[in-house]
């Protein structure tokens, strides 16, 4: 079972934490901290696996952004490198090319499609055709007027690497 | 696809995020957040009422905040608020600030338990979806509590719809890990279980999760899975990349699907069913093929995706550790992993491999790969791997290469990674002494990693060096030859030093016949470095100074001019002055018969596990041998010693817990008490080390004395009367406790006290004469019935047979464990009383439990172990009426008393108890675990024993249950 998964900026901002056990906050910041420095302080080439405590970290790099994934000691490291590639995907074909600041604007979408694909640290749903279907699902039932294209800032807020994920973009970049 | 433009932006959350992103400093960045909260708060309570758009804005600001790492001690309310909300996105915010930010709050959890009820019960799928999905996040008590019965209906219910069963199986997983006793399948379990042959490939996604962990738990109920797993597993191996569409990843069908069914099948012993069986083996088969087959797609997520089912199908290979061919053709694939160009695969190859070397099919075949082990350790980038690397060649060890793994190991050391040395130390240590055939190799490969990496080496290494060279007369004048040069070098290790004045001290004499290493030579050498060594190892070195005055008579005045001088006799360190003014005394007024008997060479050591191999366990770095190996080394390693020293006494001598190592090495106790300054401070079984030391110094005479557990009786003829029918009683008396009164009648009372460490205990027997008159003829007989004999050994010597009116007399007996039992010894007693012969059996209590060792551990651990422990016949169960009152504080005192370590915060209901400990005997140590479950409304336990030996699971649930 998947105990946590962190997503954390080039700079060690975290972007998205979700914990699928329970702990105090003080230790999940003490864990943050602990494996940003660590995971961070790896080289390029190095495995995308190390043992952490009694656990396993599995950790993938797209563009600015790293995906870590903390996992029990029977649990499959490849799967799991999948899993954050499989929600890669999905983040990217809602939010349509996703990019570290999509992650940051709408860090409740990032929250609600995890949910729809990982629930209690387990795979839920592996297709993607059915994770996006439920959160569009969702997106017809609301019915704000106050709609944003925040699709701008992208445009106006500089100094942001895009990781777009198709073919020959950065995906490859760290694979 | 512009999705974001059909979502529900909100502006303000938009700017202040930007805001925030734009702040120069921390300080700009929390006056911002102060001023938004301040904001926040402010039209929290304002008159007017918000609307659901501008409370959603604002939870979810307060989640943004406290996402960035601020606390957030309002706006509770107001998300609850909002979980009632008919418009989707206020509910999901709503359920999603309560995901993250739920706190006990009784009143709100109420509150929020309500909300989800109505979304439960509203049969709209996505609002069911997200109730569940916010249970599953939280997954607090009070949640299990208030939904535990409700959700595993709403997952089989025929018209459930596929998505919201997904979410109620992983919900339920979830509240099942937190509470399992308020999960109960019981009527669900077999549509369950059928959840396997689902149509949706979601649905079996989610439930095979939860089947696992059910599984785990309850392996006989769920027994039907196999079956189903093996046909499902069967289908999506053999379907064709197409065939199950969106389900397909990367040309690869099902492989989260996959990985999960060779998951649930791993916690099964192989299929009974041969027709089941014949149809896994096929699908193993076809995935070891797979993996020759050209790729399909260059994407590494292709290649990932397909690794994954193969490295999990390797693993049940493992598993079952039955199927020679298949573990052969797994070995040879992880063999191809090895050299292959992703890091990845060559990491999880390596971690692979050292599970396989531990079968005894494959681990010739694992063997052959030792030179590219060797490669990776030296020249693999990254540390993990090379990691991984050392823990293989460290698995695949055996005579065979012994050599060449440990001369790479210590090469590698000299450039090793500063985390992982002590780590590799061990391992050296571990392996020279496993499968030293010749010592001398022995002594050179433990100096060597002094040498090479003496701040790594700690105590138990050099300890250990010394106990081999002592016990090992062979060694011995090589040792101290090879010490002497060592110490040679202008710059060594503190460590060596200790070790070169530990064995030139009690061996120097075996070189001191050549000038070059004459004893003034020897004396000087080792002086030369006493001014650099810190406060132990100075005190270690006046020690062999002392024993250097009776080795060789000619250094007498050179060192007691040493032992005299200021520096010493004036140390401001109480322990050196008092050595110096001691030994100096002693060189003085002690004749040279005196002196050669206080300073004797040191008695064998008592063979005893290395006590390397428990510092190994207990770092458990990453990836080390799993401990049933090392158990195996340990058994090796134990036989290998014995074998050729022959000495085993009952007795540890250089206990770990002893505070001052160097004095213990030294045996100074014994030799202290001899010169009439004992401390006086040893316990029990510190006592029961000196004198065991002191006994084996003294003659070997006294052996005659140590009659065996059966002294032919005075009395002779009668035989002994069976067990009183009480002495089971009297026997579950002593289970928690160790002192005490066993036995009492009109005429006699038997109390006991007894003590134990590690395999070995000591008892007090006192038998008082209760009357006037004289006790005669009074014997008393241990013996061990049946198997027993070969499991426990006790020695003790015979009492007096004449016992005064009023008298008490004492017996004491040496007990060593040498394997688990389970019947108990019986002692018993005759004697005449007025006339009359009495003769009385009873049950000596000492049990199983006597010999645990308690273990620490946190959650997880204890968890994950207990998960390991799964297997029907290492579990013991008893479900019982409480027959004292279920006071916790005195279960927590009898748990305690039991000798295991009790766990505190590991359950997850307070209510439990969880212990864990290991049963020291000598052949091996059995790891047990026990949890305990008082229902006070039934007034009921439930006790659960696991440990990896069937008998001694039963044989503890048996005694512990008598408890309560």
């Amino acid at each position: 079972m998947m105990q946590f998964m962190l997503l954390f900026s080039r700079q060690g901002k975290l972007r998205l934490q979700k914990w699928y056990v329970p702990l105090s906050d003080k230790e999940k910041k003490k864990i943050t901290r602990e494996l940003v420095q660590t995971v961070l302080a790896r080289k390029p080439k190095m495995c995308s696996f190390l043992e952490w405590r009694d656990l396993k970290i599995v950790y993938k790099r797209y563009a600015s952004l790293y995906f870590c994934c903390a996992i029990e000691d029977q649990d499959n490291e490849l799967i799991t490198l999948e899993i954050i590639h499989r929600y890669v995907e999905l983040l990217d074909k809602y939010f349509g090319s996703v990019c570290e600041l999509d992650i940051i604007f709408n860090f409740e979408k990032a929250y609600f499609i995890l949910d729809e694909f990982l629930l209690g640290g387990e795979a839920q749903e592996t297709s993607k055709k059915n994770v996006l279907k439920a959160i569009e699902q969702a997106d017809l039932l609301q019915e704000d007027p106050a709609v944003l294209e925040v699709k701008m800032f992208k445009i106006h807020l500089p100094g942001l690497s895009i990781f777009i994920l198709n073919d020959k973009s950065a995906l490859q970049a760290n694979g | 696809m512009p999705a974001v433009s059909k979502g529900d932006g909100m502006r303000g959350l938009a700017v202040f995020i930007s805001d925030i992103r734009n702040c120069k400093s921390k300080e700009a960045e929390i006056k911002r957040i102060n001023k938004e909260l301040a904001n926040i708060r402010s039209k929290f309570k304002g008159d007017k009422a918000l609307d659901g758009y501008s409370k959603k804005k604002y939870v979810c600001k307060l989640l943004f905040i406290f996402l960035l790492g601020h606390d957030i001690d309002f706006g509770h309310m107001e998300a609850v608020n909002l979980l009632s909300s008919n418009k989707y996105t206020e509910k999901q915010i709503g359920y999603l600030f309560i995901s993250v930010l739920v706190n006990s709050n009784s009143e709100l959890i109420r509150l929020i338990n309500n909300a989800i009820k109505n979304d439960l019960a509203s049969r709209n799928p996505t609002f069911m979806c997200l109730a569940l999905h916010c249970i599953a996040n939280v997954g607090s008590r009070e949640m299990a509590e208030a939904f535990a019965g409700e959700i595993p209906r709403i997952l089989v219910a025929g018209d459930t719809m596929d998505s919201v069963k997904q979410s109620a199986a992983l919900c339920l997983l979830r509240l099942y890990k937190t509470s399992p006793d308020l999960v109960h399948m019981g009527e669900w379990t077999s549509r369950v279980v059928h959840l396997l042959n689902d149509q949706h490939m979601g649905v079996v996604t989610a439930a095979i999760s939860l089947i696992t962990c059910l599984s785990q738990k309850n392996p006989e109920e769920f027994k039907t899975c196999i079956s189903l797993a093996v046909s499902r597993l069967s289908r999506i191996v053999s379907s064709a990349s197409t065939d199950l569409q969106d389900y397909t990843y990367y040309f690869v069908p099902a492989p989260w699907l996959s990985v999960k069914l060779l998951r649930l099948l791993q916690c099964y012993p192989p299929p009974e069913d041969g027709a089941v069986k014949g149809r896994l083996v096929e699908c193993l088969e076809t995935i070891l093929n797979k993996a020759q087959e050209p790729p399909k797609s260059k994407k590494v997520q292709h290649s990932n995706a397909k690794n994954a089912i193969l490295f999990e199908a390797i693993s049940l290979i493992i598993h079952y550790d039955s199927e020679p061919n298949l573990l052969v053709r797994a070995c040879n694939q992880l063999g191809q992993f090895l050299q292959h160009r992703e890091t990845n695969l060559r990491y999880l190859a390596l971690e692979s491999m050292c599970t396989l070397a531990s079968s005894e099919f494959s681990h010739e075949a694992v063997k052959t790969h030792i030179e590219t082990v060797i490669n990776a350790l030296k020249t693999e980038r990254d540390v993990s791997v090379r990691q991984r690397a050392a823990d293989l060649l460290y698995a695949m060890c055996d005579r065979s290469n012994a050599k060449q793994i440990v001369a790479e190991m210590l090469s590698y050391l000299e450039t090793a990674d500063y985390s992982i040395r002590e780590e590799i130390v061990l391992k050296v240590a571990i392996l020279a002494e496993k499968y030293a055939v010749d010592y001398s190799w022995y002594v050179d490969t433990i100096l060597n990693l002094i040498r090479i990496a003496g701040d790594y080496v700690s105590e138990e290494v050099w300890y250990r060096v010394i106990q081999i060279v002592i016990n090992r007369d062979d060694v011995q004048g090589y040792a101290a030859k090879t010490v002497f040069e060592a110490l040679q070098a202008p710059a060594c290790h503190e460590n060596m030093v200790k070790v070169g004045g530990y064995i030139l001290g009690e061996f120097g004499n075996l070189i001191a016949g050549d000038p070059r290493s004459s004893p003034l030579v020897q004396f000087n050498l080792l002086h030369s470095k006493f001014h650099l060594c810190s406060v132990p190892t100075r005190a270690l070195l006046l020690s062999a100074y002392i024993k250097f005055i009776n080795l060789f008579p000619e250094t007498k005045s050179t060192i007691q001019e040493v032992l005299r001088s200021d520096s010493q006799i004036r140390n401001s360190d109480v322990e050196l002055q008092q050595r110096a003014v001691e030994y100096l005394k002693l060189s003085s007024i002690a004749s040279t018969d005196v002196l050669a008997t206080v300073l004797e060479e040191m008695p064998p050591f008592p063979e005893r596990e290395s006590s390397i191999l428990a510092k190994l366990k207990k770092k458990k770095g990453p990836g080390a041998v799993s401990v049933s190996e090392l158990e195996d080394g340990k058994k090796e390693a134990g036989s290998e010693i014995n074998g050729g020293g022959g000495a085993e006494s009952a007795a540890a001598a250089s206990n770990a817990s002893t505070p001052s190592p160097s004095a213990d090495l030294l045996g100074l106790r014994s030799g202290a008490a001899g010169i009439g300054s004992a401390t006086g401070a040893g316990s029990l079984l510190v006592d029961v080390f000196s004198e065991s030391g002191t006994a084996a110094t003294a003659s070997s005479g006294t052996d005659e004395n140590f009659l065996s557990s059966t002294p032919s009786s005075a009395l002779g003829s009668e035989d002994p009367a069976p067990a009183l029918p009480e002495s089971d009683e009297l026997l579950h008396k002593f289970v928690c406790k160790n002192n005490g009164v066993l036995f009492e009648n009109h005429l006699l009372q038997i109390g006991i006290k007894s003590e134990y460490r590690q395999n070995l205990g000591r008892m007090y027997l006192f038998f008082g004469n209760k009357t006037s008159m004289q006790f005669i003829g009074f014997s008393t007989t241990v013996t061990c019935p049946g198997e027993l004999q070969s499991q426990l050994n006790i020695q003790t010597k015979p009492v007096e047979p004449l016992v005064e009116g009023g008298a008490q007399v004492q017996q004491v007996l040496n007990i060593e464990c040498l394997s688990d039992f389970t019947e108990a010894p019986l002692l018993n007693i005759r004697f005449r009383y007025g006339g009359t012969l009495q003769n009385i059996t009873l049950k000596l209590p000492i049990t199983i439990n006597k010999f645990f060792q308690p273990t620490e551990m946190a959650s997880q651990d204890f968890f994950q172990r207990w998960k390991q422990l799964s297997q029907p016949q290492q579990e013991a169960q008893k479900i019982f009426k409480a027959t004292h009152p279920m006071d916790s504080e005195v279960l927590k005192g009898k748990l305690l008393g039991l000798g295991t370590a009790l766990l505190e915060n590991v359950d997850p209901n307070p209510e439990n108890f969880v212990c864990a400990g290991v049963i020291q005997t000598k052949a091996l140590q059995v790891g047990c675990l026990l949890r305990l479950e008082p229902n006070a409304q039934a007034q009921m336990y439930r006790l659960t024993l696991r440990s990896s030996k069937e008998s001694v699971s039963k044989r503890l649930c048996e005694l512990v249950a008598e408890q309560f």
